[in-house]
């Protein structure tokens, strides 16, 4: 027994998630490799480009979006201050109409839970509903060691698995690939595809439809995940467009939903803002074709064996960030993804992780961890942005993915200890608290015109700063400083000259004139991608 | 050892006395309780079906019969499936195969129908959404899943304008159903596919005086 002593100890951080959360290399390297992809570039640019104007034209049309985004917000937040109530409530009513809860500590247990399930039912084979949840604890993968063979459902998932690939966008994971990468896996991977596949979107999904129908006529259990599970009533929902997850959630005999606790939404009223935000801002449509909503076993409707796993896998380790807490908000509608200029160009595979893009940059550092001794991929995560806000404005639950990113450089430069970095500044600070030291070093700077070339940047740059000159080229230093131009007569003689124009045309410029470009206060949701492109 | 149950929440509890956070109230300034005129909520619902794609027949209701005659008969259905509960009279003028569904029907059967008709529990305009929530006349949700075309019959009365408005006619516990267009997709260089695995045609009988 011990004894505290002055300040309570503080409770430790649960464990960080395990599965697929973390890459094999940094994000640098990986997105240097990426980038010389130029199919991938061409069929991300073109991906995003569309989407980008069709979400603009469905938020556009609603004169409430900003209202909906607060109260979205808001929800999401009221929700993660009261987690422990909810998710027990949630327990409660799918209890009540017949599911049964599990509680998954990580992934490697909700794996084993829902093998067990599989197992139970006597099936070798399951269907499945896309998942974020599944994808990031590597579900298929564990089921496929255990000899039960899982079919992804949904088109792109499809595409994904058949060609041993692996997600690069939220929405659309086979968003990396064009329509002639996707029929030569068709034909190579479809047991008796026609050979005579064209290349046309609708006739490949064709494909995929005869080959699926049988899967889901005969499959006895289905695995889902959830876009929400409503405490109030112990309804869940799954958000889609093809009308697998139809399939999946009504035929089979037994279905098992895994649901981050981060999903929870207190109330069932809460979907009338949900199902506006997420629709249009995920595949930029009014209403995406089809949503299930289903509370535990109906009698002689959909499956008669119901199992919800709730899993932790690390959002208890992000729930204990004040800051960072807000990246579990998201709604997996992707957004962010489709705006952001990193993302456009590099693509989903370089961030290593199942959650790419802003969002997974924020969210896969909270999950998994930075170790930022170790080289670690996630370590480099909160680096690949340029800060330049467009997620935050496309984010329907407004998450400032900006500042998040920012507090988590903060967090990985404060654990990494001394870096040469640490170093460079504070020598810098000593430099600059010294006039005669700061002027005799910026003479020196001069110097690196020498070893900028023709095109006067310099690529690469000495130790110290050989990381920061690794990713951008440097402007070689100007002349002469702008101190040493300050006191030259050719200053001077500048200074003089504006002074004499201010004088002369002060009464032309009133600043109470009254005068604003109305483009300065337009709605800020629509504001950001247009300067982007 | 305490079991995962106790240990999730009990971080989760840990997690926030680490970071507390005020409490929040929900602002709900969007809009709800819009009352739309029967004309514009047909207008703004016709159009939206259109926009999914969605094949629109307003008729009134004593000409029910005929037009889901006529629109069976336009598509080539000769086999239809049909919920228990669905009104016999709708189907006086349909001379082909009718199938009353039941719970022990398995699904393969339910893939050899042409067509299923229903009629549905509620309608949004602004979204071109039909709910469906397993009523005796709406069937269990295989029903009108399997089967390639959806002849579904919505009262006018029964659209209203907005999410809002239309979440709050649902019985939360009932097996709800959300259509919007035919099935579709746009996993393949986001160019929009209507019919996937869901009906790949969706009809849409909007009676204007019910």
């Amino acid at each position: 027994m011990s004894t505290f002593l002055g300040m309570p100890a503080r409770p430790p951080r649960s464990p960080y998630g395990t599965g697929n959360l973390r890459g094999d290399e940094p994000f640098p390297r990986a997105a240097h490799r990426e980038l010389g992809n130029g199919q991938l570039r061409r069929n991300l640019g073109k991906a995003t480009t569309t989407i980008r104007t069709k979400r603009l034209n469905v938020t556009g049309e609603l004169p409430d979006w900003e209202a909906l985004r607060d109260a979205g917000s808001a929800i999401k937040t009221d929700a993660m201050n009261r987690l422990p109530e909810l998710l027990e409530q949630l327990e409660r009513k799918v209890t009540e109409h017949g599911g049964t809860v599990h509680w998954a500590r990580d992934g490697a247990e909700a794996n084993e839970i829902v093998a067990r399930l599989v197992k139970a039912t006597g099936s070798s084979e399951v269907i499945k509903v896309k998942s974020m949840a599944t994808q990031e604890i590597g579900l298929n993968e564990h089921l496929e060691s255990v000899g039960i063979t899982p079919y992804e459902t949904d088109l792109a998932e499809l595409i994904v698995q058949l060609a041993h690939d692996k997600p690069s966008h939220i929405l659309v994971p086979a968003i990396h690939r064009n329509r002639d990468e996707i029929r030569q896996i068709f034909l190579d991977r479809i047991p008796g595809v026609d050979p005579e596949l064209d290349n046309v979107p609708a006739h490949l999904a064709a494909a995929a439809r005869a080959y699926l129908r049988e899967k889901f006529m005969a499959t006895k259990v289905a695995v889902s995940g959830a876009n929400f599970g409503v405490a109030e009533t112990g309804t869940l929902s799954v958000v889609e467009s093809e009308g697998n997850g139809r399939m999946c959630l009504t035929l089979p005999d037994t279905l098992i939903t895994v649901m981050g606790i981060e999903k929870v939404l207190p109330r069932y009223q809460d979907l009338e803002v949900f199902l506006q935000l997420l629709p249009r801002s995920s595949t930029g449509e009014r209403m995406n074709p089809y949503t299930s909503l289903w509370t535990g076993v109906t009698p002689d409707d959909g499956p008669q064996d119901f199992h919800l796993v709730l899993l932790d896998n690390g959002r208890t380790a992000a729930l204990a960030d004040a800051v960072g807490r807000a990246a579990l908000n998201c709604i997996r509608c992707s957004a962010c993804l489709n705006v952001c200029p990193v993302y456009e160009r590099t693509g989903g595979h370089a961030y290593g992780s199942t959650y790419p893009g802003p969002i997974g940059a924020v969210l896969t550092p909270q999950l998994a961890g930075m170790h930022a001794a170790d080289d670690d991929p996630n370590s480099s995560l909160p680096y690949a942005s340029s800060l330049c806000g467009a997620c935050f404005d496309a984010c329907p639950v407004k998450i400032d993915i900006p500042s998040l990113l920012v507090e988590l450089r903060h967090q990985n430069t404060e654990q990494s200890g001394t870096t040469p970095e640490k170093l460079a500044m504070r020598a810098a600070a000593a430099v600059m608290k010294r006039p005669a030291l700061y002027t005799g070093a910026q003479k020196a700077a001069g110097l690196g015109r020498l070893v900028a070339g023709r095109d006067r940047t310099i690529s690469r740059l000495p130790p110290p700063f050989a990381g920061w000159s690794d990713s951008r080229d440097t402007e070689a230093p100007p002349r002469q400083t702008f101190r040493a131009w300050f006191a030259s007569d050719e200053g001077r003689a500048a200074l003089r000259a504006a002074a004499d124009e201010h004088d002369g045309s002060h009464a032309e410029h009133d600043p109470g004139d009254g005068r604003h470009d109305p483009g300065d206060e337009g709605h800020d949701h629509s504001h950001g991608e247009g300067e982007k492109k | 050892m305490t079991d995962a149950r106790d240990t999730v929440l009990g971080r989760i509890r840990a997690a926030l006395a680490l970071a507390p956070t005020p409490a929040t109230v929900v602002p709900r300034r969007y809009r709800t309780g819009r009352v739309l005129p029967d004309g514009e909520r047909l207008a703004l619902f016709t159009d939206r079906l259109l926009d999914y794609k969605a094949e629109v027949r307003p008729c009134t209701a004593d000409r029910t019969a005929q037009v889901v005659a006529d629109v069976l008969r336009d598509h080539g259905a000769r086999r239809i499936g049909v919920p228990a509960g669905l009104d016999p009279r709708w189907l006086d003028a349909y001379d082909g195969d009718v199938s009353p569904d039941a719970a022990d029907i398995p699904a393969p059967r339910l893939d050899a129908l042409d067509a299923v008709v229903t009629a549905s529990a509620a309608g949004c305009a602004e979204t071109g959404t039909i709910f469906l929530d397993g009523s005796p006349d709406q069937g269990r949700r295989a029903l009108s899943l399997v089967p390639d075309l959806h002849l579904c019959v919505v009262d006018l009365s029964s659209v209203e304008a907005g999410v809002p408005e239309v979440l709050a006619r649902l019985v939360p516990e009932r097996p709800t159903t959300l259509i919007s267009g035919p099935s579709a997709t746009s996993d393949i260089e986001l160019e929009r596919v209507e019919g996937v695995h869901g009906p790949r045609t969706l009809v849409v009988v909007i009676r204007k005086d019910v």
